[in-house]
């Protein structure tokens, strides 16, 4: 209410804004931009993943020790200024164990996530641009996908193939597309009947070059903040499917394993559990922070509230 | 005159703190409501009408606050009341009507409901008692078959009859005042002389005071007692219908009043007021319409005018009218 | 209305035929004879082969599938493979478990939820509102294990409020539930809280407050109502989200619940076990989402009124 009357009295100020706002030329990396300047929150998830990510790919630089090396004299040490965060039931030092375990959940967090969703972005832009029957099974197979909680999918998943990070991988990239094709087959549905695109049909350019060329970097926005919202949910699976035993095999260093084989020292040696835990919460946490930001200057959606 | 007033507006000032800086969205209005009467305020969008009756209703919100002036309603300063004791006033004594009805009533409730609220918050009854009060305001704000209408979502109803349930809802507990902002606007022509009538009616029968926020003159020929022209959140032009129109003094009324379509005149072109509405955040060092004044003089542009009383009860912001007994401080 | 009620019941049916199918078929393509694998390694063939007729597994898959939903209509999910004994009977026992902690936890996350959701919409902008969805977002990024063992950690262990494990007493479901419904809580927090900022907007929300409704009164009757509809929709969603997690909670708690049950099942590579406690808990969890979306069509008159 108080923004109508505000738009009123000072006409000549708000135009200038809005016109600002939504400038033709500005670009999805424009607004990224914005919201580095404007939702700090955001910016500084960005810059957690970042180091998260630069320590996990330098893990053996960074790690003060070899991850699987094990030091039986120093079995269940309590944190101290050798080990930061103690040692685990074998000696392995918890520290360089979260390190390295920042490889396992973010590449289960990138990879399959990227896959699943390059799965449903296609299989959304046949159902939106075929339409009739191909339009009909995708989404009636998405239907079917979504009536499951992703965790039971994935947990048949990994009894028919086996535990293993492998098979995380497979299973979550297979689980999670149906979400992905539903809104990529929304947005195509609008986008297809878009003057531009109806322009290129009419000009002869083939379908697949309409769907890829035209449709899809329309898309990009939903699809990046997607992503970004996509990601923790991943991370959260595979810790999840490593917490019930169905994951990640030990020695792996796998912070959802880390967590059930510190569950049982919980009463004595509670950062064995405790630390991996925050670790998923503070990756979760960034990742969502971030999508967050991003989807309140990508999605024009939620833009116009 | 002096004891029949019922609403007593003071030097009130309502302004917005934005991001930009303090936008003054009423600058020190003062209107006199006498029992009875209907009063008119006439303004384009932005002059800071709505916000003068948000700020009379305690409706305003954050950014908006009133930050001077005092509010009497019924020999009662309800300026700085609490939230608690305002409420009681809402609805009860002073009441709104608001220029949406077709989303000024909660979609998830039925219409008669709405209304036995205002009943319910404000009178000791029971629900059947109160739905027999709603049931015979809505006979007399002209609604068929009340007792099938009160079950009724809004959804279900025309333009005008959600108008006419808002009415009801703002007249039931027999307000001493009832502002309506632009309650026609939205409306069809044909309607709008309708509602207009069953207003005027209703507070007659009722001794309800209204005040009318339009920016149609027309309206305010037809129904208005007395008039009050507002622009840039200031009173420019206050006197009684009649002699407004007869003696129109400030080159601002005069332009208004020039701007609407007559048939009983030939134009090539209908009268403009040039330029545009100024931004409240960077108003003119003198008379705010300066700018756009066709009559405007040297010191128009560096000194602020008051209101000067022109003739009996007929107050002018110009300095053309200096000579008068001036009727505000500035 | 009834018409759009059998519609959308009639769309659910596809949808269930095609959840059980695809369990079905998933749990079949197991590499390796699954008698093989569930009866170890010094097994002769013509025990495997006699095995798997007694179990059925020598049919062909259409066959079996369509025995199989034949008689989970009549209510038998088959014998479980270790366990020996009706897998219809198994859930049935765990599954009194799973569900009050599943209604315990909604409660939870609905009642803590809402409350948080409509004070940080009332204090918009303010530092109650920035507090809440600061915890609500965490909540929503802590892992459903986390929260459980932390609770279990300073509220069983330390301050010996609360039994460790088990799930037989009141005093033992407390702290399961609100391990459970945490997560949820912080969606339905945000959820409330942006619908309500949003509603809060509206015309009639002044209409009310004009009518001298006191802001409480104008968020607890005007607007709430209208905010609930999407977030009732929610609320019921969570459910589906409440029963995977109930894997997690019930593992961490030792709750013997559904989920466990299902987590053995894997673990002890029981077919017909898992097979049935996955499709039971789907099962539930369309009737769920079938029932939120009932609701809503219920809950907002120009859906019900047909306009």
């Amino acid at each position: 209410m108080g923004d109508t009357y505000e738009e009123r009295l000072i006409p000549n100020a708000e135009e200038e804004d809005m016109a600002a706002q939504i400038g033709e030329s500005e670009t999805w990396l424009d607004q990224v931009k914005t919201m580095v300047r404007q939702n700090k929150l955001a910016a500084f998830s960005a810059v957690v993943i970042l180091l998260i990510l630069l320590a996990a790919v330098f893990a053996p630089l960074v790690a003060p020790y070899d991850h699987l090396a094990q030091s039986l004299t120093d079995r269940l040490t309590h944190p101290c200024a050798e080990h930061w965060l103690g040692t685990a039931e074998l000696g392995r030092d918890v520290l360089s164990r979260i390190i390295f375990g920042a490889r396992v959940s973010l590449t289960i967090g990138l990879v399959p996530t990227l896959i699943s969703m390059v799965i449903g972005t296609v299989l959304g832009l046949c159902a939106g641009y075929y339409g009739g029957k191909v339009d009909f099974v995708i989404m009636r197979l998405a239907d079917v996908m979504l009536a499951f909680p992703s965790l039971l999918l994935a947990m048949v998943v990994m009894y028919t193939m086996g535990g293993g990070l492998i098979n995380i991988f497979i299973a979550l990239s297979l689980v999670n597309w149906a979400g992905t094709a539903r809104i990529v087959r929304s947005q195509t549905l609008s986008l297809k009947e878009i003057e531009f695109v109806e322009a290129a049909r009419s000009i002869g350019v083939k379908k697949w070059t309409i769907m890829f060329r035209h449709i899809l970097p329309n898309c990009l926005p939903s699809l990046i903040v997607l992503f970004t919202l996509n990601i923790p949910s991943a991370i959260l699976s595979e810790a999840s499917l490593s917490f019930l035993g169905i994951g990640a095999q030990p020695p792996s260093a796998s912070w959802g394993l880390m967590v059930v084989r510190g569950k049982k020292y919980l009463f004595s040696e509670p950062w064995l559990s405790i630390a991996p835990s925050v670790a998923i919460m503070i990756v979760v946490m960034a990742f969502n922070f971030l999508g967050d930001g991003l989807r309140d200057v990508l999605d024009p959606y939620l833009k116009e509230q | 005159m002096e004891s029949s007033v019922v609403l007593d507006v003071k030097n009130l000032k309502s302004h917005f703190f934005t991001a930009k800086g303090e936008v003054p969205a009423v600058d020190g209005v003062s209107i006199r409501v006498p029992a009875g009467k209907i009063i008119g305020i006439v303004g384009e969008s932005g002059c800071g009408k709505s916000m003068t009756a948000m700020s009379i209703m305690g409706l305003l919100r954050y950014p908006g606050r009133v930050v001077d002036g005092t509010i009497t309603l019924d020999g009662r300063d309800i300026t700085h009341l609490r939230p608690k004791e305002l409420s009681q006033v809402r609805g009860n004594e002073l009441s709104m009507i608001f220029q949406e009805p077709m989303t000024s009533l909660n979609p998830v409730y039925p219409v008669g409901v709405q209304v036995r609220e205002a009943i319910l918050l404000h009178q000791k009854t029971t629900k059947a008692e109160a739905k027999e009060r709603v049931l015979e305001i809505f006979q007399a704000v002209g609604i068929p078959e009340p007792e099938k209408r009160y079950y009724n979502y809004p959804h279900q109803l025309s333009g005008g009859l959600r108008q006419r349930v808002m009415i009801g809802m703002a007249m039931v507990c027999r307000p001493k005042v009832m502002i309506a902002d632009e309650p026609t606007t939205a409306l069809d022509v044909t309607i709008e002389a309708q509602i207009l009538r069953l207003m005027k009616r209703l507070c007659a029968e009722q001794g309800t005071s209204i005040i009318l926020i339009t920016h149609n003159m027309g309206v305010v020929a037809e129904i208005c007692d007395y008039v009050y022209v507002m622009y840039a959140g200031k009173v420019m032009e206050q006197a009684e219908t009649f002699e407004l129109f007869e003696h129109t003094r400030h080159p601002y009324t005069q332009g208004l009043l020039k701007s609407i379509p007559r048939l009983d005149e030939k134009a090539d072109r209908l009268y403009t007021i040039e330029g545009v509405v100024p931004n409240l955040l960077h108003l003119p060092r003198g008379c705010s319409f300066c700018t756009r004044c066709d009559q405007a003089q040297e010191r128009c542009f560096t000194e602020k005018p008051g209101i000067y009383e022109a003739s009996e009860g007929h107050g002018v912001r110009c300095l053309k009218y200096e000579s008068g007994v001036k009727l505000d401080g500035e | 209305m009834l018409s759009k009620v059998l519609k959308r019941i009639a769309i659910s049916i596809p949808v269930l035929i095609g959840v059980v199918l695809l369990i079905f078929i998933m749990l079949r393509v197991v590499p390796g004879d699954p008698v093989a694998t569930m009866m170890g390694e010094h097994v002769n063939p013509a025990m495997i082969e006699k095995i798997s007729a007694e179990l059925g597994l020598d049919q062909p898959l259409y066959i079996q599938f369509f025995k199989y939903v034949g008689n989970a209509l009549r209510g038998d999910f088959g014998t479980s493979y270790r366990l020996n004994r009706n897998v219809t009977q198994i859930i049935l026992e765990s599954f009194p478990h799973t569900v009050k902690l599943s209604l315990l936890a909604a409660l939870v996350a609905w009642i803590v939820g809402l409350v948080a959701g409509i004070i940080a919409a009332i204090r918009q902008n303010r530092l109650l509102d920035r507090l809440f969805m600061g915890c609500s977002l965490m909540g929503v990024s802590m892992p459903v294990f986390m929260t459980a063992l932390v609770l279990q950690y300073i509220f069983a262990f330390k301050l010996q409020w609360f039994p460790i494990s088990g799930f037989d007493s009141w005093q033992a479901m407390i702290l399961p539930a609100i391990a459970l419904g945490w997560n949820s809580a912080g969606s339905i927090a945000r959820m409330t809280r942006s619908n309500l900022v949003e509603i809060l907007q509206n015309d009639y929300i002044r209409t009310a407050r004009a009518k001298g409704l006191r802001e409480h009164g104008v968020i607890i009757g005007h607007a709430l109502k209208n905010a609930m509809l999407p977030v009732v929709t929610m609320m019921a969603l969570q459910i589906s989200s409440m029963l995977s997690g109930a894997v997690l909670t019930e593992s961490v708690f030792g709750v013997p619940g559904i989920g466990r049950l299902s987590v053995n099942a894997i673990e002890t590579r029981d077919m017909p076990l898992l097979q049935g406690t996955v499709i039971f808990t789907t099962i539930l969890i369309i009737l769920g989402n079938l029932v939120a979306d009932l609701l809503y069509n219920v809950l907002d008159p120009r859906i019900r009124e047909g306009a």
